[in-house]
């Protein structure tokens, strides 16, 4: 990375501790349920206990008649406000009005239908139950593949079937590829609905002042920007009269990379009585009504040469959208469809996706979006395939790898993947688990009747999201980077950090960069009112994009202080080195601290310079960026029981240049864990009626510390040529890397019963049975 | 229909007039103002609002507050003493045992109760006392090193 700085002692790449670490250890954190305000109301939401009905009554009198209820709004009295946005556009996409109350009709369990307000959270719970509301409940449709069948009832009375988008997408010359093929293998796979749970569920607090006519809303969201935009618009306000401001956000996964209903409910709640109200969702209702992820069935088909090599890739992909599209619901299934060669080189695709409409929450971006999905397609494919050819899986990967020296390399999928060198994290989590030695371990295992299984997965992903053509919203960051007279630096970034660690990230790059210390340098974020407009923190973008952006305004920020210190010194052939200005000829230098005060101070100006040393970037990449790793997982089936011991976790994840490896460790783990919760046992299980079967963390398994093992992680680093800063981003990198890699070392302990394939989650009772039953599902 | 409650809370006796129905993580976050533990599930799931009562872990979402009438509450506000943080406290941060921190004052309340009863835990017995404290961020990993290394600093 190109710098002027010279101090000896760097902070990137170092295990700093991280900055916003004092205030979450002690509790004094603010998070949107912490902010308290004179005269504040609480309101509960009264919701549809149907998945689908018509609304024949409400009958909001009794509510009205508790003691502090303030008031109750329906439908009809939210009519005028805007339908919840859709920031996706896809040819002849259906897009369904989503008011931000039910009309007369209700499109899943948990659809909002009125609002009580009072003076405090328990008497709008029990008002809230006192709302009367006549339902005739309609047949509901909640399997997508049920939902596209003849017959099925329509989710959207206004079209006669649930299909609300066909895409498709070719690339080479399929056709020749499956001609020319020595083998074709098929399979179905699934990839559930699953539930983000965030440990902080979602939160507002709205507050009017009709004398500005100014809106504030504090919400526990990724996007503060965005929503400011988009609740500008619903609500009919001037967006520069509405504040977001974003306080702690305890967790999103992308479930807060959104817009909800509610959002723009509590601004007219509180535009309505006057006063600020707050509205904390339960987590009941963070289980029904924030988004879900997943909700895949993909049927694949590969055509191979005889020696491994894969030809050509057939993707019919039908994704479950639930009832309505949130902010990016149909695009996230377009992801897939990008990433569906993996880190391989063939050159022949072709992707069909049904968008499908069902009586459930709607779907949408949760932790790599999209991407796992595909991950797990072509990573389960190239072990399907190594079954089939009797090769290694380890070969068959290897065999199509792209070669390291290829790059930029342009994918049938219309990506040009930055840099890569796929066998590098291979052969290394290859010799950390010691794969030939474990061969051998299985060869006794299975001599001896155990059913031992070692899988991996070589995965890829698009990070940095991402370049602005590529978008629904602009793909750039922002920041702007001041030097306060003091000499201390203020950066105030885009993004919108709920849990990464970027003010520790960010302040270690100004730190160098400027050549102060860390504590000199404090970084801001989240409040609209405070901090230039930004996109926010989501698909891995945080520091490969709002990281960026900051470089960029810091340098700009150097050719100033290099005036204003040769302006002190009297020279004209300044460095600006560690902290200070230097006289190339006299050797004399100067402080930042004394630079930044003449800059203010402003007694004598450099030629065509202001006063002042502040600069604002906005920086649009010219790319993604494509980290990858190899994940390789040892399990052990337990035949009794169907229960499955993962024995070894290793890891092995590029992801460039690595600024803070204790926090990078974090977020594979993080994700790792996450991979391993829907791999195992998570899954959001409607019945027929779209009743929620696994509405509570009692019937929601999110991973425990309990049941995990042991993460192996280690790197190899091939920085990124997109941006100065060589990272990629490594967010969602566990999650994607993780459940092809077990679910092929489950079904490769399995396989001596024939078994070639398994659908996650691998709950034991799967396994168990499949046990019983041979192999035979 | 109220009733009054004296108890000591992080050392402090203070005395309010709730009703009976209010629960403890309430009476906590709204009454006396410490928003130090959370509210994650209301279910007794995710033990994001776990606090000491006379010593001892428990879920202040399923607890009301008159039951805590004169006993000893301890939340994660009263942990550092003298404005220096409790070596559980310090053993979270350097160990990275924490990222959105919405779990984390829960957690480290149920990790102190840990290395009370155990001052020497293997990573097994903490994976199996954390058991029911949720966290979606970290994986757990650097909360079992944590927990361990305040073990450790307290040998």
């Amino acid at each position: 990375m190109a710098t002027t700085t010279t101090k000896t002692e760097t902070l990137v790449g170092k295990r700093i501790k991280r900055r916003e670490d004092p205030r979450l250890i002690t509790g004094t954190a603010t998070y949107v349920d912490d902010i308290q305000m004179p005269g504040m109301h609480h309101a509960c939401i009264v919701r549809s206990p149907h998945g689908a009905a018509k609304i024949k009554s409400i009958n909001i009198k009794p509510a009205l008649e508790f003691p502090g209820v303030a008031a109750v709004f329906s439908g009809k009295d939210t009519e005028k406000v805007g339908p919840v946005p859709c920031g996706a556009s896809l040819p002849g996409l259906r897009v369904p009005h989503h008011h931000i109350l039910a009309m007369d009709r209700v499109y899943f369990l948990g659809h909002p239908v009125a609002v009580v307000v009072a003076s405090d959270r328990y008497i709008a719970r029990d008002a809230a139950e006192a709302v009367e509301v006549e339902y005739e409940p309609l047949p509901a449709v909640t399997d997508v593949e049920k939902a596209i069948a003849p017959g099925a009832p329509a989710v959207h009375p206004e079209w006669s079937d649930n299909i609300a988008f066909n895409y498709h997408q070719d690339g080479g010359d399929i056709e020749k590829a499956f001609k020319e093929a020595d083998v074709v293998v098929k399979q179905r796979i699934t990839s559930q609905r699953l539930i983000p749970t965030a440990m902080e569920t979602r939160g507002v607090v709205a507050e009017w002042l009709a004398g500005d006519r100014a809106l504030t809303l504090h919400s526990s969201t990724q996007i503060p920007h965005l929503l400011r935009t988009l609740v500008a618009q619903m609500l009919g306000l001037e967006e520069n009269r509405v504040r977001v401001a974003t306080p702690e956000v305890g967790g999103g996964f992308g479930s807060k990379l959104n817009v909800y209903a509610e959002e723009a409910l509590m601004g007219f709640v509180a535009m309505k009585i006057g006063k600020p109200v707050k509205w904390i969702e339960s987590r009941r209702e963070n289980f029904q009504c924030t988004i879900h992820g997943r909700g895949h069935v993909d049927y694949y088909e590969i055509a191979a040469k005889r020696d491994g090599t894969v030809l050509g890739i057939k993707l019919k992909l039908i994704q479950d959208l639930g009832a309505y599209h949130q902010l990016l619901t149909p695009v996230i299934p377009t992801l897939s469809v990008l990433m569906m060669p993996g880190l391989y080189k063939c050159q022949n695709i072709r992707a069909d996706i049904v968008g499908v409409f069902t009586n459930a929450v709607p779907t949408d971006a949760y932790r790599g979006a999209g991407r796992p999905e595909a991950t797990h397609g072509i990573e389960r494919m190239m072990d399907v395939l190594a079954v089939e050819l009797k090769m290694d899986p380890v070969d068959v990967r290897r065999k199509n790898f792209i070669s390291s020296d290829a790059f930029p390399f342009a994918t049938a999928t219309g990506l040009m993947y930055d840099s890569g060198n796929y066998a590098a994290p291979l052969d290394k989590a290859l010799e950390v688990v010691g794969y030939t030695k474990l061969r051998e371990e299985q060869k006794k295992a299975r001599a001896e009747g155990r059913l031992m299984g070692i899988g991996l997965s070589t995965y890829g992903e698009i990070c940095a999201i991402g370049p602005s053509p590529a978008t629904p919203a602009g793909g750039w960051e922002s920041a702007t980077v001041k030097i306060e007279p003091s000499g201390t630096v203020t950066v105030m970034t885009g993004c919108s950090p709920h849990g990464q660690g970027e003010e520790t990230t960010f302040a270690q790059v100004a730190a160098d960069e400027l050549g102060v210390g860390l504590d000199d340098v404090l970084v801001v974020h989240g409040d609209t009112a405070v901090v230039q407009y930004g996109i926010g923190t989501f698909g891995s973008r945080g520091t490969a994009i709002g990281g960026t952006a900051m470089y960029y305004a810091i340098q700009e920020l150097k050719e100033k202080i290099k005036k204003y210190g040769g302006l002190l010194l009297g020279s004209d052939d300044v460095s600006f080195v560690n902290g200070a200005c230097v006289d190339n000829k006299t050797g004399k230098s100067v402080p930042l601290a004394q630079i930044a005060a003449a800059s203010y101070r402003a007694m004598k100006l450099p030629p065509n310079t202001e006063p002042g040393l502040v600069a604002t970037y906005f920086w649009e990449p010219p790319n993604f960026t494509f980290p990858f790793g190899a994940h390789i997982v040892v399990t052990e089936v337990d035949k009794d029981t169907g229960a499955i011991a993962i024995k070894r976790y290793v890891a092995c994840d590029d992801s460039g240049n690595i600024l803070n490896p204790m926090i990078v460790e974090g977020q594979v783990h993080g994700g790792v864990v996450q991979g391993l919760g829907q791999a195992l046992w998570e899954q959001a299980v409607y019945d027929d009626n779209g009743q929620l079967i696994t509405g509570e963390l009692m019937d929601y398994a999110v991973p425990k510390a309990s049941n995990l093992p042991w993460i192996e992680t280690s790197h190899t680093v091939t920085p990124s040529p997109v941006n100065p800063l060589g990272v990629k981003g490594v967010g969602e990198a566990g999650t994607i890397g993780c459940s092809p890699a077990i679910v092929n070392s489950v079904v490769d302990a399995l396989s001596p019963l024939g078994v070639r394939h398994i659908d996650m989650p691998m709950t034991p009772e799967k396994i168990w049975n499949l046990v019983q039953q041979g192999g035979k599902a | 229909m109220t009733r009054t409650i004296t108890l000591t809370l992080n050392g402090k006796k203070r005395t309010d007039t709730v009703e009976p129905r209010l629960l403890l993580i309430h009476y906590l976050r709204e009454t006396a103002g410490l928003t130090g533990p959370h509210i994650g599930c209301e279910t007794s799931l995710c033990g994001a609002c776990t606090v000491h009562v006379d010593g001892k872990a428990i879920k202040s979402c399923t607890m009301f507050a008159v039951q805590a009438d004169g006993r000893q509450v301890l939340t994660i506000e009263g942990l550092a003493a003298d404005g220096k943080l409790d070596p559980m406290q310090e053993a979270f941060w350097s160990e990275h045992g924490l990222q959105c921190g919405f779990c984390t004052p829960g957690m480290i309340m149920t990790a102190k109760q840990i290395v009370q009863r155990n001052p020497n835990p293997t990573d097994e017995e903490i994976r199996d006392g954390i058991e029911g404290n949720l966290c979606r961020c970290t994986g757990y990993q650097n909360i079992v090193k944590a927990v361990k290394a305040a073990a450790a600093a307290k040998a």
